[in-house]
């Protein structure tokens, strides 16, 4: 299964393929969103350490296909690190053990003879689809009611234009570095998507084009994320924690301080 | 992402009021109190100065503002603001403890928690601790009422509560869970209030460990002083 890619570390790599890794992986298997779920135990023998944790789900998922099992659905696109569909809870973290996305998690993470939990997502934001995969389109909708810039098209204007200063656009880009992955509502003991609002109200508020709409856009998205049914922030910082592209806890407070301004300006949502 | 359903599917109950809103209410109320709790450990350290001083400084709460107000004025007015920031903060508890109820009603079978502290972890049970404390305390050395020596003077009535190292004990555990408390709270409180960013975060931090280890430290001092008979 281990494909070495350099001369240099074959030695290793052939010895790790030939001893392999034997886990124990415990998975949350659930028919529909109507039913309820339960924790089924698979074992995986002959993992390579090189192997993305995707990978070891698709070894599995083969081994299922062909014992004619229902294979383990999970959510995966770019494997890239980039999309963030791939977000599932790993032994109690969000994308596991690594600050990273699950397809950029490598076995070599994971000791042999290990038991891992593999669950999806819980919020009731997020209803399971099936097994790991969950519907994350409660975050498109909080987008929808505010995350965007109403501009005229035509031609594309001059990139200096419109300067900024550097540390508003070094800000603005970290938070726009956000991939909607839910992780921060998976990992937060409230179930909130304050980070991810926060990154999209940050990376528009910040940005000379994202004015004009900027304290009906915080108010909408703050009331779309409550609608959603998503929980409360508190501040205890796993959301940051756990975010494969390290959003700082500062948006959170930016948010709150352009919601207060647009709140004294007059804004209220819309209904 | 995958779209199964689409549209309004939730609870507009959770849309008409915003749960920012509510931090904000909760921090706000939160500012009150503790600006009430400074100003109470600063009247506790009277008991060093003595009998005397310490229950002249009791009547004088009581009629301060006399001859222009009656007596009793400046402590209602007190008082009335603090209930309304005790209930406002637990409104804004509750509520918000419903919503995180809501947004996840299965559990995770396993959860790991990476960053929160101890005291991030403690607000809510804690809090509601902190509020049984309160009752007690005012029932222990406000009204006396269940105080060993209840008609006594203040002082007197604070020496006989913490004669007892039940009492005492009640007090220090309350008073630290406290302080874990207004730890997280004020730096939640800042966040909250959008005056927090990464540069001043450190400082935010050391400000709400170092504040609330003093002062709670000022109010231990006194009932480990009556334990150890330096207040008698």
């Amino acid at each position: 299964m281990t494909i070495t890619q350099d001369g240099s570390r074959s030695t290793a790599g052939a010895a790790s393929e030939r001893r392999g890794m034997n886990l124990t992986l415990r998975i949350w298997r659930q028919k529909d969103p109507t039913v309820k779920g339960k924790m089924v135990t698979y074992k995986v023998s002959d993992v390579s350490p090189d192997m993305s944790f995707l990978e070891m789900l698709d070894v599995l998922n083969e081994r299922l296909i062909l014992d004619g099992d229902d294979p383990v659905a999970f959510d995966h696109d770019c494997r890239e690190g980039i999309c963030g569909m791939c977000g599932v809870m790993i032994n109690g973290m969000a994308h596991g053990p690594q600050q990273t996305t699950t397809c950029q998690l490598h076995m070599r993470k994971f000791k042999d003879g290990d038991t891992i939990d593999v669950e999806p997502w819980r919020a009731s934001a997020f209803p399971v689809i099936k097994d790991l995969a969950v519907d994350r389109s409660a975050l498109d909708r909080i987008i929808q009611s505010g995350g965007y810039i109403s501009v005229p098209t035509g031609t594309a204007p001059d990139a200096h234009a419109v300067p900024v200063p550097k540390k508003d656009s070094d800000a603005a880009f970290d938070a726009a570095t956000c991939i909607g992955c839910g992780a921060c509502v998976a990992a937060c003991p409230n179930a909130s998507s304050m980070l991810f609002t926060a990154a999209k109200v940050t990376h528009l508020g910040l940005m000379p084009q994202g004015q004009p709409e900027r304290n009906d856009r915080v108010v909408n998205m703050v009331a779309q994320q409550d609608r959603e049914g998503f929980g409360g922030c508190t501040n205890i910082g796993e959301c940051s924690a756990a975010c494969p592209k390290g959003i700082s806890m500062e948006n959170i407070s930016r948010l709150n301080h352009d919601l207060l301004g647009a709140l004294r300006a007059g804004a209220r949502p819309k209904s | 992402m995958t779209v199964t359903d689409s549209g309004q599917r939730r609870t507009p109950k959770a849309a008409k009021t915003n749960s920012v809103f509510k931090k904000v209410v909760m921090a706000v109320s939160g500012i009150v109190m503790l600006l009430y709790l400074v100003a109470h450990v600063v009247g506790n350290l009277k008991v060093f100065a003595g009998r005397e001083s310490f229950n002249s400084y009791s009547e004088w709460i009581r009629t301060v503002g006399e001859p222009a107000v009656p007596s009793y004025t400046v402590l209602t007015v007190v008082r009335i603001v603090l209930i309304v920031a005790v209930v406002a903060h637990f409104w804004a508890a509750v509520s918000l403890w419903r919503q995180a109820k809501r947004a996840r009603p299965d559990r995770y079978v396993t959860k790991k928690a990476v960053a929160q502290s101890y005291a991030s972890r403690t607000m809510r049970w804690g809090g509601v601790i902190v509020l049984l404390f309160i009752v007690w305390h005012i029932l222990d050395l406000t009204t006396g009422t269940v105080n060993p020596d209840g008609d006594a003077s203040p002082y007197d009535r604070l020496v006989a509560s913490f004669s007892n190292p039940f009492s005492t004990a009640f007090y220090v555990l309350a008073l630290i869970l406290l302080g874990m408390h207004l730890r997280h709270g004020i730096w939640s409180a800042t966040q909250t209030l959008g005056q927090s960013n990464k540069r001043r975060e450190r400082t935010v931090n050391a400000f709400a460990i170092a504040f609330s280890t003093v002062l709670i430290a000022g109010f231990l001092l006194v009932p480990f002083s009556v334990l150890f008979g330096l207040v008698d």
